[in-house]
């Protein structure tokens, strides 16, 4: 028998840093310390998945090729300024394929000129073998479509985080996964669609101008029911004139509550974007109907004087995602840099319409791939369950103890508690994350520190046959059961490491209380429960051991 | 001393053609499980294949074969239903030949939200999941398996020799087999907490077949005259009783768990269950046969030293 001295400061030890991280996990007894040792005590304790406490995990794949489409959408439109502030005559700017700009031009002599010009675009690389004499064809470098898919992800990280900020979430997680994928947890969401649309709208806002003289010619009906819009395209397709587009908005009839939308053909160059936002709030109008009111940074400001005097007496759109909201006359040149987007909707959805715009627009459309909503009361019921159960099964483990093991089966008993006290504070201090699978995992560890003990005694009782002493006896139980139980630990330490390594999501979870138990099982199997025996045995001299 | 055993002289080793018969049904069984889950005719979770599942809870009773006339009514004759009897919950799940895009869990709730517009419900939890994502985790699942596996063969085989490795691995292999084939039979659906309950099993057979192969090689040490049967059979008797109070103590965790952990714990315990029957089924009946069936067993078993 070893000295006591060493070891039992060491238990002592590990069961009061474990008590410290473990108290903030029992809110009511964290709560009732007082202040100052609140101060100095770990504030965290253990968090609740998304499956015990009720919440949102959505997992969301930029469309990566779309940004690219979008930026040299840009780069066209830029283009089209450039060209004609210029005063080239060109046929036509046109995005041809996902990354290639084309220009059409008569002219063949303007070939020299144009390309000139593109020089001021150094992310493009003029494509020869596909251009001809009236005909120029610009391909997106590769390095810049990778700059752009990339840019692409980290902002509309960015801008989901900005989005749930202000929706106000207590504790969101918004992460990056892998290449192209996000990662959004909501704990405890009570209004989980809402939540969704928020950060699934793109919210590109843009301003177009309507093209009010092929408007008529084009014979549009003035409202049609919702879902005829394809409809609709389909039969202007062909009579669509060049650079025009047609686009819908969304009405309300105020006597039959039926929804409706209004076909308006649109310029599809943008005069300005929402990225010239400063801010967005929610105004109350005259008839109690809430609308959005935005205002412009300084540029664009300047911008938007410049356009709606230019353009005095004609009709922009508001358009959002593709969805006009209001197509107002411009009555005269607007200083000041603001503007209303008003439209029929509630006061809930004008709020998130001014989160959205506030926080800015996705790069590009998201795809959810996988969308995982627990509701309150199932987190609740299945925590209750799976506590109630746990301790019910580890009563009942303890009095089997007892019953077959007698004193012996007190002390695993307290390994039994040491453990769990361990596992807590562990997983406390690491700030894990308690799923299912991981209380699932608790309970293996449970299983695994009885089966430790069991070990241990059933070597002791044959030991004891043999006849020797009871200090013996203890000694070369723990000692022959020491490499079974460090092989039988290993070898499960090396299936929880493979599902950490490889698992994903809730069985990571699993694993890491697995790992974390085996660690804590070895030493309260091997030290803690030895030291007590030993403790027992310096003592009173035990001529008897109860086994 | 309280005892469930006392010295026991049981011929184990006789009884292994019974146990290799038997365990070779389980294992066909498992195989023919495998095989079904890679044609996908077997019962795979949305988590792997792809899909919707909502659970609603309602106010009042709710008829299960309304629910699906509703949902069929509306375009949603795909789904399968299951109802959780008393507390009227039921779970509605749709495969993934629908994708994510076309909100299959709302068209879901306004179905019933129009159809039993007098029993107000919760939506206690909905899952979408692309087939992308599904196919990940079966990959992920199966090179944790693999890693794992190769992982255990090379430390036992380190610390014994080749064979207790390969031993262990394939009496391992056996109960996953046995447990999936199980399922199979129940016509259970095998999840991610299924999968996640398999591998744990595993690593709880490995630790079984462990113990009884460290007292056999304790013994090989200790008595060279014995035949390699006897002393397999010795070793096994010895730790007998601890083989039967460790699966005794996890059964007792899991019937709890599986009879009132929740609908979300009960197929995980409830594998978990079959999963230690097995194991230690498999450690005295199918690992410690398997080392007699190693060409030379008969003369050496371990080197000797």
């Amino acid at each position: 028998m070893k000295k006591v001295g060493g070891r039992l400061t060491l238990l002592v030890v590990v069961v009061v840093v474990s008590v410290i991280f473990f108290i903030p996990s029992y809110q009511p007894f964290y709560q009732a310390l007082p202040g100052w040792l609140k101060k100095v005590m770990p504030n965290k304790g253990i968090t609740l998945g998304l499956d015990l406490q009720g919440g949102i995990h959505l997992v969301m794949e930029v469309d990566e090729d779309r940004a690219v489409e979008i930026a040299v959408d840009r780069s066209v439109v830029s283009l089209q300024d450039l060209l004609v502030d210029k005063k080239i005559p060109v046929e036509s700017v046109t995005r041809t394929g996902r990354t290639q700009v084309t220009i059409q031009f008569q002219n063949a002599e303007l070939k020299a000129q144009i390309q000139k010009m593109i020089d001021d675009y150094p992310t493009f690389l003029e494509t020869e073998s596909a251009g001809s004499a009236n005909r120029l064809v610009w391909e997106l470098r590769e390095i810049e479509v990778k700059r752009i898919k990339d840019s692409a992800i980290n902002q509309a990280l960015e801008t989901i985080r900005n989005r749930i900020d202000q929706f106000g979430v207590a504790e969101p997680m918004v992460q990056r996964q892998g290449l192209k994928q996000i990662v959004v947890q909501l704990p405890g969401v009570k209004e989980p669609k809402r939540a969704r649309d928020l950060i699934k709208e793109t919210a590109l806002l843009e301003f177009k101008m309507l093209d009010e003289d092929n408007q008529l010619k084009l014979d549009l009906p003035a409202r049609i029911p919702k879902d005829k819009e394809a409809e609709i395209l389909k039969q202007a397709e062909a009579k669509l004139p060049e650079g025009d587009q047609i686009l819908f908005e969304r009405g309300v009839d105020k006597d039959s509550g039926r929804e409706y939308r209004i076909p308006y053909l649109v310029k599809k160059r943008v005069m300005l974007t929402g990225d010239v936002l400063s801010d967005a709030r929610v105004s109350i109008g005259q008839f109690n109907d809430p609308y959005v009111s935005i205002e412009f940074d300084a540029k664009g400001g300047r911008e938007f004087e410049r356009i709606t005097g230019d353009n005095v007496k004609k009709r922009m759109a508001v358009v959002l995602d593709n969805t006009i909201y209001s197509a107002p006359v411009i009555q005269d040149r607007i200083t000041g840099g603001r503007a209303q987007i008003t439209g029929t909707f509630s006061m809930q959805e004008a709020n998130d319409l001014a989160i959205v715009l506030r926080a800015g627009a996705l790069p590009a459309p998201l795809k959810i791939i996988q969308d995982l909503t627990v509701g309150p009361s199932l987190g609740k019921d299945s925590i209750e369950k799976g506590v109630q159960a746990t301790l019910f099964a580890g009563a009942m483990v303890a009095v089997f103890m007892i019953v077959y093991y007698r004193m012996s089966g007190v002390i695993a008993d307290f390994a039994l508690v040491l453990n769990l006290l361990c596992l807590i504070g562990a997983l406390s201090a690491l700030s894990a994350t308690l799923t299912l699978p991981g209380i699932a995992g608790i309970v293996l560890t449970i299983g695994m520190g009885v089966d430790s003990n069991v070990l241990i005694f059933e070597r002791i009782r044959e030991e004891l046959r043999l006849g020797k002493a009871v200090r013996l006896a203890v000694d070369g139980g723990y000692e022959k059961a020491l490499l079974t139980i460090v092989d039988s630990h290993v070898t499960t330490l090396i299936t929880g490491v493979a599902l950490f390594l490889f698992g994903t999501g809730p069985i990571k979870g699993f694993a890491v209380t697995l790992c974390l138990g085996i660690g804590i099982n070895l030493f309260t199997a091997l030290i803690g429960t030895k030291v007590i025996f030993d403790l027992l045995n310096q003592r009173h001299k035990v001529g008897q051991l109860s086994i | 001393m309280l005892e469930i055993l006392g010295k026991t002289n049981i011929d184990f080793m006789g009884k292994r053609r019974w146990a290799f018969l038997f365990s070779g049904i389980m294992v066909v069984l498992g195989i023919v499980a495998v095989v079904q889950i890679s044609r996908g005719s077997a019962d795979l979770g949305i988590d792997f294949s792809g899909g919707t599942a909502v659970q609603l809870k309602f106010d009042q009773a709710i008829r299960i074969d309304e629910a699906r006339k509703a949902l069929e009514a509306n375009g949603l004759g795909n789904a399968e239903l299951q109802e959780f009897g008393q507390e009227n919950k039921i779970l509605i799940r749709l495969k993934a030949s629908t994708t994510i895009e076309e909100k299959v869990a709302e068209r879901v709730v306004a179905v019933f939200t129009k159809e039993f517009p007098a029993n107000h419900f919760v939506v206690d939890s909905s899952t979408e999941i692309g087939p992308t994502i599904g196919q990940k985790l079966q990959q992920d699942a199966l090179i944790a398996i693999l890693v794992s596996f190769a992982g255990i063969i090379l430390y036992v085989a380190a610390r014994f020799e080749l064979r207790f490795g390969i031993a262990a691995a394939l009496a391992t292999f056996h109960d996953v087999l046995a447990v999936l084939g199980a399922f199979y039979l129940l016509d259970k659906e095998i999840t991610l907490l299924v999968v996640t309950a398999l591998l744990t099993l595993a690593g709880y057979s490995m630790t079984d077949t462990v113990v009884v192969f460290d007292r056999i090689r304790e013994n090989l040490r200790m008595r060279r005259r014995d035949s390699e049967e006897t002393i397999i059979n010795n070793a096994i008797n010895q730790v007998l009783s601890r083989t039967i109070v460790t699966s005794l103590t996890v059964v007792l965790v899991l019937i709890p768990l599986t009879l009132a952990g929740g609908e979300v714990l009960h197929d995980f315990s409830l594998a978990l269950l079959w999963g230690v029957i097995f194991g230690t089924y498999s450690s005295v009946f199918v690992a410690s046969p398997l080392l007699l069936l190693w060409p030379g067993a008969s003369v050496r078993l371990l080197q000797r030293s």
